[in-house]
């Protein structure tokens, strides 16, 4: 693979096995500088393996590497200082407290002791935690630990942030919280590169999306390309009474040649198709036979119908879905049904 | 509001010093001295923050004096008086030998919990990590021996050697229990979790406390159990602060302590150091 040097991070024919699996099996990977760059995949597609391989933390057992131009074997120390790491689990030290940890960095960044506190209690004031600065970690919420685990990992303002599934286990407005943070970062000029099981955050935030299935990526681009090359667009239908599924799904089949698509939510359907034209004589059909459709939508299919397509199983397959009401990701949801709103966030944290 | 105004607003914006999350101001790698201290001084705060944690270190040296003086003194030195003129140094081995076991658990819950991965990304040296975990020891190894030293004054304890031989024998535990501190670190760094450090510590030091000299003389032993326990460190370590204590030291046992003190940190402070390294 041609190794672009203009690019933070740049991985050619990684593997990494552990006892049999190959839990990284040949990934290529390039991620522009400046950059939000998101690595898509269930559950042991080898996302956080990956990640740990680009940040040293890991030595591949084939293929390299290079990081910010440096190789991740031959010069790990070059990259000390220069990249950040938060990972699935908050990394800080439970007995230290927020503000302790922050200090502690930053000094063994080499900040003398008055400017490590002072960069400490900046971004301590930037993730909200000021009221529990002077608190043990272990007193922590899980969502104050991630920010403060996302805080620990920027008191080097490194040029290059893995996070490594930063919203696992957050309520929503923590989510938001994070997703805003990123897009700060991003605006700032640090290259970022996450990991995440959540289609819809990722669809959001990355400028580009790697999806990973199996250790390998399996396609690449933005969230438009790839869909796009998926193909088709998708009608979404969903009916006012779940009970007339059946006799929907057959109309559209019939109309639109294609296979119908029963979505997790009962009342819903969904076919792949580019022809606005059948979709409305579906539509129109629904209707004259009794069958009441309460919305209806034409348009590119979600992140989640590419990942069916690409890796021939849907994404709720190996994907822990968000916490509460929604166990798996529905498939074709509007991404943007996610109580998220980053503006919120920013409203909370002006405070 | 202005563009510059909604930048504040957002989580990015420069905090009181004026800067923002991604300033780019870089510093100098800090030294191997100060990467150590910064981490002894991160011990200091672990134990300032949990100071229950030190409970067990105040008791365990009252316990093992009360219960063996009066538990053995009467038969084994004929009075518990005389005893304890032989016990006590022994007793001070045998707790600080004890508290030695967390010197692994520090380094153990810095790798489990992830902390390790954080220092791995830092620019510093990394052995800082493993040799500021000498700190907290050092004030645990402290705290015992004092309280040790106390409690057997007010037991009738009386060193012949008067306050002198007191510090000299403090100072000598302390390199010791450093030394034998190294065992634990190796250990805290290999295995999956805190506990099995005292787990596994507690089976070997059980067996290797009481085929010692600390609690009776060994003249008395048959030849083979004689010749374990003077393979022992405890005992050349009880021996040589029984000598210090009483003023009868030779050169001969204090140089087997400090021989055993470096042929421990030879082997097992670059051994943490490696293994720690390949985590």
């Amino acid at each position: 693979m041609e190794v672009d040097a203009d690019a933070a991070v740049e991985a050619a024919g990684l593997v990494k096995r552990f006892g049999d699996v190959r839990a990284v099996d040949g990934m290529d990977l390039t991620v522009p500088y400046g950059t939000v760059f998101g690595l898509l995949g269930p559950n042991g597609a080898g996302k956080t393996t990956a990640i740990r391989m680009l940040a040293t933390l890991l030595r591949p057992d084939a293929g390299r590497a290079r990081v910010l131009g440096h190789d991740t074997v031959a010069d790990p120390g070059a990259l000390r200082g220069r990249i950040g790491l938060t990972g699935q689990y908050a990394s800080v030290d439970e007995d230290l407290t927020g503000l302790e940890n922050l200090t502690l960095l930053g000094r063994l960044l080499g900040r003398p002791r008055a400017s490590a506190a002072g960069r400490a209690r900046d971004l301590i004031d930037a993730f909200g935690l000021a009221d529990a600065a002077g608190r043990q970690a272990r007193t922590y919420s899980g969502g104050m630990r991630r920010r403060l685990d996302i805080a620990a990992s920027l008191v080097g303002a490194p040029e290059l942030l893995f996070l490594d599934e930063p919203t696992v286990g957050l309520d929503p407005r923590s989510r938001a919280y994070v997703w805003d943070v990123v897009g700060e970062l991003a605006r700032g000029g640090t290259t970022v590169l996450l990991t995440s099981q959540y289609l819809d955050e990722v669809d959001r935030v990355a400028d580009r999306i790697a999806v990973v299935d199996h250790g390998t990526v399996v396609a690449e681009g933005t969230s438009g390309e790839l869909k796009t090359s998926v193909g088709a667009g998708v009608l979404r239908v969903r009916l006012i009474d779940a009970g007339q599924r059946e006799r929907a799904e057959r109309v559209l089949a019939q109309e639109l040649g294609a296979a119908v698509r029963r979505e997790s939510d009962h009342a819903a359907l969904s076919v792949r198709t580019d022809d606005a034209e059948g979709a409305g004589r579906a539509l129109a059909r629904l209707s004259r036979e009794g069958v009441g459709v309460g919305d209806f939508a034409l348009g590119q299919p979600s992140l989640d119908e590419v990942f069916l397509a690409l890796t021939g199983r849907p994404a709720a397959d190996g994907v822990a879905g968000s916490e509460g009401a929604r166990a798996v990701p529905v498939p074709g949801a509007d991404p943007r049904d996610e109580p998220a709103a980053p503006v919120d966030a920013r409203g909370e944290d002006a405070r | 509001m202005t563009t510059e105004e909604t930048r504040r607003a957002a989580p990015g914006a420069p905090g009181p010093s004026g800067r923002g999350l991604w300033e780019r101001e870089r510093f100098a790698p800090p030294g191997p001295a100060t990467a150590v201290l910064v981490h002894g001084e991160r011990a200091l705060l672990k134990i300032k923050h949990a100071p229950q944690q030190l409970i067990d270190i105040f008791v365990m040296p009252l316990v093992f004096l009360l219960m063996f003086t009066y538990l053995f003194g009467g038969a084994i030195g004929g009075s518990t008086r005389e005893y304890l003129q032989y016990l006590l140094p022994g007793i001070l081995v045998l707790s600080v030998m004890t508290v030695t076991l967390y010197a692994g658990t520090a380094l153990n819950t810095d790798i489990t919990g992830g902390v390790h991965d954080r220092f791995r990304t830092l620019p510093f040296w990394q052995p800082a990590s493993v040799v500021g975990t000498l700190f907290g020891g050092v004030v645990r190894y402290t705290i015992v021996l004092t309280v040790g030293v106390l409690v057997g004054l007010a037991l009738g304890f009386r060193p012949d050697a008067g306050v002198g031989g007191v510090v000299l024998t403090v100072l000598a535990l302390l390199l010791f229990a450093i030394s034998v501190g190294w065992v634990f670190t190796a250990l805290g760094v290999v295995v999956p979790t805190p506990d099995t450090i005292t787990t596994a510590g507690m089976m070997v030091l059980g067996p290797l406390l009481f085929t010692s000299n600390i609690f009776v003389d060994p003249d008395t032993m048959p030849g083979w159990m004689r010749f374990i326990v003077d393979l022992n460190p405890a005992t050349h370590a009880a021996t040589a602060a029984r000598g210090l204590m009483h003023g009868t030291a030779t050169a001969g046992e204090i140089g087997v302590l400090l021989g055993i003190c470096a042929a421990l940190t030879i082997v097992f402070l670059p051994l943490t150091v490696l293994l720690y390294r390949r985590r």
